[in-house]
C-alpha cells in the first residue's frame, strides 16, 4: 500500500518524521512526548483529526496553538458550549443584507417589469434575473467554514467538544471525515486544503463512538519528572536549575496524594513564575504554605496538604 | 506482516479495545505509513489510531508488549546451540529437531501446530492444559514417546543415552509448549471470561454478591450510571431548536421602519428535573444497602441536582459525603452514620419531609430504595401521601419480591399505593431496566 502524497501544509519540512516534529514543537515552546509527536505525525499524514483528552491544564489547547505556530498556519478556534449549533459554528445568513436586497430588488423589478405586456412575460423576466438570495455573498462564515475555505490550510481547534450537545457532535461528523460541509441552499463546500483538526475533551460526558472512530486519539497524561522539568525550563526561562528540579519534585509528590484536583502542568508553570516573582532561591515550608493556593484549587486540598508540607519537601530533597 | 497485524487486532479485541473494520483499515494505513522498522514508532502510531480512551491506551500498551514479546525463534538465535547429536535415520521429525537443538524449526513447528489445533481460539484458562497436549500431539509427541520406549527396550548403552537425552528434551518441550499456550490465553482468552462474569453479575441477586466481585460490580454500576446520564442529557436538549417568533420580531423591527433586521427565535426553556433519593440502609436490607448506596454514589456523580438521604430510624442528608469522599469511604461513612439500626419508616419520612419538603415540587422525582419493613412502627401513610402529592413522581424500588409485600411487618403494599411506580429490584439487570424506564417515562420534560 502506498502512502498518499502529502499535500499542502503536510509537505512542511518539520513533518518529515517524529523526531523533526519533536524538535519543531520544542522550537515554538512545546515539549512533546514521543506519543504526542507521533499523533501529530499521523494526523498530518493520514489526514485525520486528533481527539486530545487529558485533565485540565495538561496542555491540550496549547498543543494546537503550537502546532499552528510550527506549521505557520492560521489558527481557527471554536469554543464549544451547551447549545452551540451550526448557525454559530458553520454559517449564518446575513439576514439584514438579504432584506435590503429584497428592497432593492423590489424597486429594480418595478422598473424592469413595467414594460411587460402580460403576466407570463413578467414572470419570465423575473426568473431570468437569477436567484441571488441564498448565495455565497449572503453567507456569513463561522469558524468551521472559515477553516475549510482557508486556501493554504489551517489549524482548526474545536475546544471542549464534550461541552457541546450530542446533536452538534453528529453534525461534525461530515466535517471531520470528509472535510466538507453541506449547506442545503448552496450545496457541498469542500476544503481546498484539509485543515489540521484538533478536538479537545475533558471527559465531561462520553463522546459518541462515531466521533471517536473518525479521530486519532491522544491521551496526554501528567508528565514525569524529566519531561516536566524540561517544560518548566522552556516556559519559565529565568528559573535556576536547582529550584526547578526541587519544585517539580514537590509537585510530583503532590500528585501521589489523594487530592480532589491534582496540580497539572499549567499549575506547575504558574507556581514557578510565582516563585520567580518572590525571588525564591529554594523551597522552604513557609514559602510553600504561602503560595500553595497557586497549585491547589480547592480549599479542602489546601487543608489536607498544609500539615504535610515539610514532609513533602524532605521527600523531594 | 499483514497476517501478524490481523492477529494483533484480534488480540486487541480480546483485551477490550474495540477495533472496528474501519479502524483496522486505519491501522494498516498507519503501519504502512511508519513501517515496521521502529518498534516504538509503530506502537505509538497504532496506539493513536486504535485506542480511544485512556483505559484503552493502558490495555493497548499491555497487549502490544505481550503480543510482540520476542518470539521464541528470535531467542533461539541468541542462545548458543546445545550439543548436537544426530538422530538415527528413520526417527520422527520431532526427535530430529530436538536432538539437533534446532529451536527455530521447533518454534515454527509449534506455531504451525498451534494454528492447526486452534490455540488462538482459546476462551477459558481451563482449556490451557488440553490445548497444550493437543498441540504437542500434533507436533508428533506420540511418535517421540514410542521412539523413547523402543530405545529403552533395545537396552544398549548408546540407545539408553539417546533415550535419556530425548526424555530430557521432551520435558523442556513441555515447558515451552505450556508457556506458548499461556501467552495465547493471556492474549485471547481474557475477554470472554470477563464478559461471562459481567453477564453473571448482572443477573446475580444484589444481596448475594461476594466481596471479591464488589470491584467488578462497582465498575458495572458506574458504567450503567454513566450511560443513563448520557441518555438523560440527550432528553434535556431535545427542545432546543427555535421557531421564528413573529411577534417579537415585528416589535424589534419598529426601530428600523418596519424592516425586520433582527430576527428573534422562539425558544423553549426546559426545566432540569430534580431528583431526591431516600435510601434504606437499615439491618433488614444491610446486604443490599451497599449496592443501593453504590448506585446512589454513581448517580450523584452523573446527575447534577441530586439530594440524597439515607435512613434507618432517622433520615440524614448524605450529599456532603457523596460529594467529598471516595466511593468506598463514602459508603462506609454513610453506614457508620445511619446504618445497621432498626428501621422506622414513619420517622424517616417525617425527617425527609422536614428537610426536603420545601424543595419538593412538580419537577422533582423522588426515588425510594428500601424494603418497606417498618418493624411494626407507625408507617405514617399520610406523609407518603404528602410526598406523592407534591412530587412529580415517586418511584419505589424494593429488593424483595412482590409476593412478600404486605407480609409480616412489610408495609410495602400500603406504601405502594402512593407511588407512581413500585417495583422489585433485586439484580443489577433489573435496576438498569427500571431506571431506564423511569428516565424515559417520568423524567422527560
Amino acid at each position: 500500500m502506498t502512502a498518499p502524497l502529502p499535500a499542502g501544509s503536510h509537505g512542511h519540512p518539520a513533518l518529515a518524521s517524529v523526531d523533526t516534529i519533536i524538535a519543531g514543537l520544542a522550537s515554538v515552546g512545546y515539549i512533546a512526548s514521543r506519543r504526542i509527536a507521533t499523533a501529530l505525525f499521523m494526523a498530518t499524514h493520514l489526514q485525520k483529526p486528533v481527539l486530545v483528552e487529558g485533565v485540565a491544564g495538561v496542555g491540550k489547547t496549547e498543543l494546537a496553538l503550537c502546532a499552528a505556530a510550527l506549521l505557520g498556519l492560521p489558527l481557527i478556534r471554536l469554543q464549544c458550549y451547551e447549545g452551540l449549533d451550526e448557525s454559530k459554528a458553520l454559517y449564518e445568513w446575513k439576514y439584514g443584507k438579504q432584506l435590503l436586497y429584497t428592497q432593492i430588488l423590489k424597486d429594480h423589478m418595478g422598473a424592469s417589469l413595467t414594460g411587460a405586456p402580460d403576466m407570463a412575460t413578467a414572470m419570465e423576466r423575473l426568473h431570468g434575473t437569477g436567484d441571488m438570495f441564498f448565495s455565497e455573498p449572503f453567507l456569513e462564515p463561522r469558524p468551521l467554514l472559515n477553516a475549510l475555505r482557508e486556501p493554504g490550510g489551517a489549524v482548526l481547534l474545536i475546544d471542549e467538544i464534550d461541552k457541546s450537545d450530542e446533536a452538534f457532535e453528529a453534525f461534525l461528523l461530515e466535517m471531520l471525515s470528509a472535510f466538507q460541509v453541506s449547506i442545503p441552499e448552496i450545496g457541498v463546500i469542500k476544503a481546498t486544503t484539509p485543515p489540521v483538526v484538533f478536538l479537545t475533551s475533558n471527559n465531561v460526558r462520553d463522546l459518541g463512538d462515531a466521533l471517536k472512530r473518525r479521530c486519532l486519539h491522544l491521551h496526554i497524561p501528567l508528565p514525569d519528572q524529566g519531561l516536566e522539568e524540561k517544560i518548566v525550563a522552556v516556559r519559565v526561562p529565568g528559573i535556576e536549575a536547582s529550584l526547578r528540579s526541587e519544585l517539580v519534585r514537590f509537585v510530583q509528590s503532590l500528585r501521589t496524594l489523594d487530592l480532589r484536583k491534582l496540580p497539572s502542568i499549567s499549575e506547575t508553570v504558574d507556581w514557578a513564575r510565582a516563585l520567580i516573582l518572590l525571588h525564591a532561591g529554594a523551597l522552604d515550608a513557609e514559602l510553600v504554605r504561602e503560595t500553595l493556593n497557586v497549585l491547589l484549587k480547592f480549599e479542602a486540598d489546601v487543608v489536607a496538604v498544609e500539615p504535610r508540607i515539610a514532609e513533602l519537601i524532605s521527600v523531594g530533597a | 506482516m499483514q497476517h501478524t497485524l490481523e492477529s494483533f487486532l484480534r488480540a486487541l479485541r480480546a483485551h477490550e479495545v474495540r477495533v472496528s473494520p474501519a479502524e483496522a483499515i486505519d491501522a494498516h494505513r498507519a503501519a504502512a505509513e511508519v513501517g515496521y522498522g521502529d518498534r516504538t514508532l509503530l506502537k505509538d502510531a497504532l496506539c493513536v489510531t486504535l485506542a480511544k480512551t485512556a483505559e484503552e491506551v493502558d490495555r493497548f500498551d499491555n497487549c502490544f508488549d505481550t503480543f510482540f514479546a520476542r518470539s521464541p525463534s528470535e531467542r533461539a538465535r541468541d542462545r548458543s546451540p546445545p550439543g548436537k547429536v544426530d538422530a538415527p535415520p528413520g526417527s520422527p521429525d520431532l526427535a530430529g529437531q530436538l536432538l539437533a537443538g534446532d529451536e527455530a524449526a521447533l518454534a515454527q513447528a509449534m506455531e504451525a501446530s498451534a494454528a492447526r489445533v486452534g490455540a488462538g481460539e482459546i476462551r477459558l484458562t481451563s482449556q490451557r492444559n488440553l490445548l497444550t497436549r493437543r498441540m504437542l500431539d500434533d507436533m508428533g509427541l506420540r511418535e517421540l514417546e514410542a521412539m523413547i520406549q523402543a530405545l529403552r527396550a533395545a537396552g544398549g548403552p548408546r540407545d539408553e543415552a539417546l533415550a535419556e537425552r530425548l526424555a530430557e528434551r521432551r520435558a523442556a518441550l513441555f515447558v515451552q509448549g505450556a508457556a506458548f499456550v499461556e501467552r495465547q490465553s493471556r492474549l485471547y482468552a481474557s475477554e470472554s471470561g470477563r464478559r461471562m462474569r459481567d453477564a453473571l453479575l448482572a443477573k446475580q441477586s444484589l444481596t448475594a454478591v461476594e466481596p471479591e466481585d464488589f470491584r467488578a460490580m462497582e465498575a458495572l454500576v458506574r458504567r450503567m450510571a454513566k450511560r443513563l446520564a448520557t441518555r438523560y442529557a440527550r432528553k434535556r436538549h431535545q427542545a432546543h431548536k427555535g421557531k421564528l417568533d413573529v411577534r417579537k420580531t415585528i416589535r424589534r423591527s419598529m426601530g428600523h421602519g418596519g424592516i425586520p433586521f433582527e430576527v428573534v427565535w422562539k425558544t423553549e426553556t426546559l426545566h432540569k428535573p430534580k431528583i431526591a433519593v431516600l435510601c434504606d440502609v437499615s439491618r433488614s436490607v444491610a446486604s443490599a444497602a451497599q449496592f443501593l448506596l453504590l448506585f446512589l454514589y454513581s448517580l450523584n456523580e452523573v446527575v447534577e441536582r441530586l439530594d440524597a438521604y439515607a435512613f434507618s430510624d432517622r433520615a440524614v442528608n448524605v450529599n456532603d459525603l457523596l460529594n467529598d469522599e471516595k466511593v468506598d469511604d463514602a459508603i462506609t461513612l454513610v453506614m457508620a452514620r445511619v446504618g445497621f439500626r432498626p428501621t422506622d419508616y414513619g420517622r424517616s419520612l417525617d425527617d425527609f419531609l422536614d428537610a426536603q419538603g420545601s424543595k419538593l415540587d412538580r419537577r422533582t422525582t423522588v426515588i425510594i430504595l428500601g424494603d418497606g419493613r417498618s418493624n411494626y412502627a407507625d408507617p405514617r401513610l399520610g406523609l407518603m401521601r404528602a410526598i406523592n402529592d407534591r412530587a412529580r413522581s415517586v418511584i419505589w424500588l424494593n429488593p424483595e419480591p412482590e409476593t412478600y409485600w404486605g407480609q409480616g411487618d412489610s408495609k410495602m403494599d400500603a406504601y405502594g399505593r402512593f407511588c407512581t411506580v413500585a417495583k422489585t429490584c433485586n439484580t443489577l439487570g433489573q435496576l438498569e431496566r427500571i431506571i431506564e424506564h423511569v428516565l424515559r417515562t417520568y423524567m422527560s420534560r
